[in-house]
């Protein structure tokens, strides 16, 4: 029992922390919350997700996502024309509210960390680091792909019985993308990340 | 997992604060058990601003609690969507979709917009107005119940904007005026704000607030 003082952030209990298998993960003795977990090569794996992701989600904003074919005719739609179209169509707040969450956020949360990690992968730490960090930890709720690939896949059906439906390039991207987020988001360890930092300086 | 013994050492009963954002623990400076002293600290590692508990938790819970209430009856009443076609004019509202889904064999996706879109913003909201009556009445009733709880919540709510975003498909690619135009209602704007003031809701409450009761009460 000599590990640092920690508090938990749900209920603010004062534990020990635990010397740590790999891929292990601490809950709150009281509460039950998600403390930390240590994955073997946290950074590394962040880092390839990272740059796996930042080429998915360009190929998911260039292409369009779904298309209507009729009559021969196919109307297609990227991601950014769904978000103009909104606009024009005077629902100027939901279309702020779809730029935010499905572009702006998961695009900053991408370049924060990058910004963050690739200097650290090669013994560097990044200037404005905690201010960085701090950006990162406000964006992430508010990255919804997950969500709205739900909601393509919805309007999709919906839309089956009007036209027939095209699945665009931009929506298998979106799909990876979905996945290689969720992926970065349980492997991400904040926690080391700052241990590295500090054994830098 | 193993209990804790019976009195529990918290942080802040030592003037110890917890960085919300970094994680970092910093001890607070001399004085600072009063609310307004913490709030100018600010973290040793990152910076962030550091509070005890976070300020006003539950007076703003509250606040943005109650204006997602007062929308969710428009984002439910008032039409998502406006399909306008040869055959005339249609209003969709959210409950309405999910009938069309039912009715034409597509119960899955009846059941995952009536969970996501109805269920999820309502039972989000009772969920918090039964967290804020409980630790404004410093209750001791299932505070490991009450700590998932809030977990659930904070995962689940974003979930609910899927509707949003399936207006924002439809309307953009159903543009030919031969078929039909549809366009975003009214009901939209209410629901995005619905979700939107529910997640900051989530995010101004205080878990820690919900153990708090017990050290008072035992001490």
């Amino acid at each position: 029992m000599s590990g640092a003082l920690t508090a938990c952030h749900e209920c603010d209990l004062l534990q020990r922390e635990a010397a740590l298998p790999q891929g292990g993960i601490v809950h709150c003795a009281r509460c039950g919350a998600e403390l930390f977990r240590s994955h073997p090569h946290s950074l590394e794996r962040s880092l390839a997700l990272t740059v796996s992701a930042v080429v998915l989600f360009v190929i998911a904003n260039s292409f369009p996502i779904v298309g209507l074919q009729l009559d021969g005719q196919v109307i297609q739609t990227t991601l950014f024309n769904t978000v103009r179209t909104l606009w024009h169509e005077e629902m100027k707040l939901v279309a702020a509210l779809v730029f935010v969450t499905t572009i702006a956020m998961p695009a900053l949360q991408l370049f924060a960390v990058a910004y963050l990690l690739l200097p650290l992968r090669f013994g560097r730490v990044p200037a404005r680091f905690a201010l960085v960090f701090r950006i990162l930890q406000t964006v992430r709720p508010w990255g919804m792909v997950e969500v709205f690939m739900l909601g393509v896949l919805v309007s999709l059906v919906k839309l089956a019985h009007l036209a027939g439906v095209v699945a665009g390039i931009a929506l298998w991207s979106f799909a990876a993308l979905m996945l290689v987020m969720a992926g970065l988001g349980a492997v991400f360890d904040a926690r080391g990340l700052w241990a590295r930092a500090a054994a830098l300086r | 997992m193993n209990r804790p013994a019976a009195a529990a050492v918290t942080g802040a009963s030592l003037g110890l604060l917890n960085c919300h954002v970094c994680g970092q623990l910093s001890r607070a400076a001399a004085g600072a058990h009063e609310a307004h002293v913490a709030h100018a600290a600010r973290c040793p590692r990152c910076a962030s601003a550091l509070h005890l508990r976070k300020p006003d938790s539950i007076s703003r819970t509250w606040a943005l609690l109650v204006a997602a209430m007062i929308l969710y009856v428009p984002a439910n009443m008032l039409p998502m969507m406006k399909t306008s076609s040869l055959f005339g004019t249609q209003s969709d509202t959210i409950m309405s979709g999910v009938i069309y889904f039912w009715t034409s064999g597509s119960w899955y996706l009846a059941l995952i917009i009536f969970f996501a879109s109805i269920m999820v913003p309502m039972l989000k909201m009772l969920a918090l107005v039964l967290l804020l009556v409980t630790v404004q009445k410093g209750s001791r009733w299932q505070r490991e119940q009450r700590a998932r709880l809030y977990r659930l919540v904070e995962f689940v709510g974003r979930w609910s904007m899927l509707d949003i975003y399936v207006v924002a498909v439809i309307v953009a690619l159903v543009q030919l005026k031969a078929l039909a135009t549809i366009e975003p209602g009214p009901g939209a704007i209410a629901f995005g704000a619905v979700v939107v003031l529910t997640m900051f809701a989530a995010m101004t409450f205080d878990p820690r607030l919900i153990w708090d009761a017990r050290e008072k009460n035992d001490g």
